[in-house]
């Protein structure tokens, strides 16, 4: 890799090279630094080849990275989410594909000629109206159904019987903590914070509600259960993000902040997901490769949700995550029913 | 100030040709002219922009090969770079001062200073700014500023690593992160001192505007460079001076123990006595700059666009009024978006609808400019010159990134977007590369006013222009889809868990690209230094345009003209005007200078 880096340089500086004593010979000749009808022309020619290349690039991404775009969504608003994600890219990629072109086919097109004579056009209000009242239109369209969904994915209320899940971040990892059965959370604050108890989230232990609260390092969630996510940070802003699920909210010391939604697909489900598949394939290949030449890092990978860390927060914030399991009810009560509580964890300290 | 000015006129009529008072150091140093001021400006920004696009591809190897050791690393990074191999704090580090760098000191001073300073006063027809001593001193305290900046890369525990935002709580607790001690502190005195300078040259960019316009220019028979850059100085003077508040406030937090931004923070291992404050506050200051700040970067570049595009097409700019109403809306509207950097940092989501409301509106004015633009190339006698191409090519990149921006100024659409490489790719384009397209677009363009007359060679011009282009897009178009894959930004690498081991691919193809477009900079630096003191000589008007400063001699003279000031009777746009019967109004001639009277059975078709 190194070597072809150095070659690609050693080759551009050797082209530049040679394109400047070429542009020195002709400078000689007496050519001033104006551009006259020769240059116009090959820019121009080039200006087109250019379109081409736009085009090209876009195909070429398309074609070779559109695999990598996250699979379809796990949860209840992703739906929706997707939706307006693609109609959106229709419209722009439309209006780029229009634009791009007509900029630089006028380029190509109109590239000066010796006694060439240009259009005075200062202005037209029709024109203008036309393509300030389009882009009008259309943003409106798109402005609604945005604050449409937005106002519903943001509305978290207590309907149909939510989980209540807190996500704790600090530096570098994430710790969840499950309301128990009572569904409320025992109330928190750093100044209440117990390394020697093992009461590392700060949680009041006076607080009856606290008493059945369960701390893991593995998030469970039941499939088609909402779920109340309360965030916090005790150190630094973290954002608490599953790309997954289309979610994603910021973890702010000083403050509870807030998202909602419901997984719709458990993860044996999505590991069946033909994209998931082809994806797991593509890793593993990679990975069986660099297991065969003996580098590290290179265990098979089984398909898992991920809960990462997305707002810069320390030297090892690129390896702040935490593994999401979405399970049907029964596995996950049973899952949980072998989690030790706070009250437990507390009493098993003291002892 | 008026007065000082006609001094200097009568004084020119005897005075010129013997400048027998000033020394090397008024002459070159503590200049109070113009447009020495912008030399100094652009070449301090091009040495600060040497610096910052170095980082960059610094950390996209990084990116590309994780890991690896690089012994150009450990020359360049030294103890951050053990055995060649790129420390996880200097990555952030590296991230964070590229992103300062390129921002303000490339392309908000480099920018916006150099051809303000350059073009402000030759093109309203004024003898100087209207304070050459303020005008002076915001220079030398941007100087001092981009020292400061240098120098926090030297110290001890590593520069400023919190990103280029700097957000609380991570830049506040200096055991939160290596580079939030004195790192930290320099560069918010750095950025103090910035602020400081950028407020001294808005405030006079603002009054020399509205007060030294020479006779006959109003407002509507400026050039639109001139609207772009007196309405990024108001935009700078509204929006810098909350920067300057968050600044502070961090600094006391920092250093005398306040909560403006923090509370109940427990690190290493015990509890801070901070409470009360709050982070969001922090990101509500500083993105009432920070948005705004976009504006200030691309808004000059879309004034230059705006003039050269329409020299070159030989045509006037199209919807002349259109594009000073958008200019207008598009600073309004800055003002009131800045929270659309903030959908998911907590904030109420009432609030959210509300930006994404008026995020959306901005594209409106956006689009009308570029609408603008492709038809002012429509029928035109296009001459293609370096300048000409990187106009073309600002409008191709604002477009690509603009409309990308459509996606993340939807509050729901940004959720899952926010902070990936998609908002990396967006912000590139759209303002990162749009700009330096105009701040070369503009360096081509008006080299010769800057240099006696000289010109760059539009050969290698062509070679730096065509590498760029098709290496910005390489760099900045695959990296949207990286973003949709999920990929947060500011990882060190990409590798430490198994889900985007496969993107590794497109990092690399990213950073080839990355590195053959900072060699074709390297062909601009080339041109750029060799032009200073061997560029041919062109013509007084080598591009055969309306506006005033070509009317002022190649031979830089303290006061612009020898003689009286221009008087001005028509606009800038002037190209290709007929008369009806299809003739030249200057016969032989497609252009007529600002500075010709209307021509009798003339109408004056403007706008």
């Amino acid at each position: 890799m190194t070597i072809t880096v150095l070659v690609l340089v050693a080759i551009a500086i050797w082209q530049m090279t040679k394109i400047f004593e070429l542009s020195q010979i002709k400078a000689k000749a007496g050519r001033s630094e104006i551009a006259n009808e020769e240059d116009n022309k090959y820019n121009g020619y080039l200006m087109f080849a250019f379109l081409v290349f736009i085009y090209g690039i876009t195909i070429f991404s398309f074609a070779k990275y559109g695999k990598f775009i996250l699979p379809e969504a796990a949860s209840a608003h992703g739906g929706e989410y997707d939706s307006l994600m693609w109609w959106s890219f229709l419209i722009i990629f439309i209006v780029q594909i229009l634009t791009q072109a007509l900029l630089h086919f006028f380029a190509f097109r109109y590239r000066g000629k010796e006694g060439g004579k240009a259009l005075f056009f200062a202005d037209n209000d029709r024109l203008e109206f036309i393509w300030t009242i389009i882009p009008v239109v259309v943003l409106a369209g798109l402005i609604l159904w945005g604050l449409y969904t937005w106002t519903s994915i943001m509305d978290i209320n207590d309907e149909d019987d939510p989980l209540t899940v807190e996500l704790y971040a600090q530096q570098f990892n994430w710790t969840a903590r499950y309301a128990g059965a009572d569904n409320v959370l025992g109330d928190a604050n750093v100044r209440m914070i117990d390394i020697d108890k093992a009461n590392v989230l700060g949680i009041d232990e006076s607080d009856p509600n606290a008493g059945d609260d369960i701390i893991v390092k593995e998030l469970h969630l039941p499939v088609g259960r909402k779920v109340n996510f309360k965030m916090r940070s005790q150190d630094v802003l973290h954002s608490a993000y599953m790309p997954h699920f289309r979610a994603q909210m910021n973890c702010v010391p000083g403050m509870i902040t807030e998202f909602s939604f419901t997984p719709t697909i458990t993860t044996a489900e999505m590991r069946q997901n033909p994209d998931v598949i082809a994806k797991v394939e593509r890793t593993n290949a990679m990975r069986a490769q660099r297991a065969a030449a003996g580098e590290p890092n290179s265990d098979p990978w089984e398909f898992d949700y991920l809960l990462l860390c997305n707002k810069i927060c320390g030297k090892s914030h690129y390896n702040m995550q935490m593994k999401i399991i979405v399970e049907t009810e029964d596995e996950y009560r049973s899952w949980l029913a072998t989690q030790q509580s706070f009250g437990q964890m507390m009493s098993a300290g003291a002892e | 100030m008026s007065a000082h000015a006609h001094a200097i006129a009568d004084d020119h009529a005897h005075d010129h040709g013997h400048h027998h008072k000033e020394t090397f150091v008024t002459k070159y140093i503590f200049s109070q002219d113009h447009k020495m001021i912008s030399k100094q400006y652009l070449i301090t920004g091009l040495i600060m922009g040497t610096i910052g696009i170095a980082m960059s591809l610094m950390f996209r190897m990084q990116l590309a090969w994780p890991g690896e050791s690089f012994p150009i690393f450990e020359a360049l990074l030294g103890k951050w770079a053990p055995d060649g191999v790129m420390d996880a704090d200097i990555y952030l580090a590296l991230v964070t001062i590229h992103g300062t760098i390129m921002v303000f000191f490339v392309l908000t001073a480099g920018l916006s200073g150099t051809f303000s300073n350059l073009l402000i006063p030759l093109q309203i027809g004024a003898r100087d700014m209207a304070s050459g001593f303020l005008n002076m001193l915001s220079y030398w305290m941007f100087f001092i500023s981009s020292v400061i900046m240098t120098i926090s890369l030297f110290v001890e525990a590593g520069p400023a690593a919190a990103g280029w935002t700097i957000y609380p709580p991570l830049s506040a607790l200096p055991m939160a992160q290596a580079g939030s001690g004195m790192g930290m502190t320099l560069w918010l005195v750095s950025m103090a001192i910035f602020i400081a300078s950028s407020l001294l040259g808005s405030l006079n960019y603002i009054v020399t505007v509205l007060n030294l316009r020479t006779k006959g220019m109003s407002m509507t028979r400026l050039p639109l460079t001139i609207w772009a850059f007196f309405v990024t100085a108001v935009i700078g003077v509204i929006s810098f001076p909350v920067l300057l508040s968050a600044a502070l406030l961090l600094l006391m937090d920092r250093s005398f123990g306040t909560s403006f931004f923090l509370s109940d923070i427990f690190i290493q291992g015990e509890v801070l006595h901070y409470q009360g404050g709050s982070p969001v506050l922090y990101e509500h200051l500083f993105w009432f700059l920070g948005h705004p700040e976009v504006y200030i970067v691309i808004l000059p570049a879309m004034g230059i666009v705006s003039e050269v595009m329409s020299v070159n097409a030989r045509k006037p700019i199209f919807g002349y009024r259109a594009m000073i109403a958008s200019i207008l809306a598009i600073a309004f509207l800055s003002t009131i978006v800045w929270g659309h950097h903030m959908f998911v940092s907590g904030m109420n989501p009432f609030l959210g609808s509300v930006f994404t409301f008026t995020t959306l509106l901005i594209a409106i004015p956006s689009a009308v400019k570029a609408f603008n633009w492709i038809t002012t190339l429509w029928k035109g006698n296009l001459q293609l010159n370096p300048g000409m191409l990187f106009s073309i090519g600002m409008v191709s990149t604002f477009i690509t990134g603009g409309l990308t921006g459509i996606i993340l100024g939807d509050s729901t659409l940004d959720i899952n977007v926010h902070d990936t490489y998609f908002v990396v790719a967006h912000f590139h384009l759209v303002m990162g590369i749009s700009a330096l397209y105009g701040l070369f677009a503009g360096v081509y363009h008006w080299f010769p006013k800057m240099f006696q007359g000289r010109m760059m060679s539009k050969n290698l011009g062509y070679v730096h222009f065509w590498i760029t282009a098709v290496g910005s897009y390489g760099v900045f178009f695959p990296m949207h889809f990286i973003g949709m894959a999920g990929v947060p930004r500011r990882y060190y690498e990409n590798t430490a868990f198994p889900m985007f081991d496969e993107l590794v691919d497109i990092q690399v193809l990213m950073t080839l690209f990355a590195i053959i477009t900072a060699a074709a900079q390297l062909v601009f630096l080339f041109n750029f230094i060799r032009s200073i003191f061997y560029g041919v000589r062109g013509p007084q008007n080598p591009w055969s345009a309306t506006t005033l400063e070509w009317t002022a001699p190649q031979e830089h003279i303290h006061g612009n003209w020898p003689g009286e000031i221009p008087e001005v009777y028509r606009w800038s746009y002037d190209y290709s005007k007929t008369y009806e019967n299809g003739e030249y109004i200057i016969p032989g001639q497609d252009f007529v200078p600002q500075t010709v009277p209307l021509q009798p059975n003339e109408e004056e078709l403007q706008h």
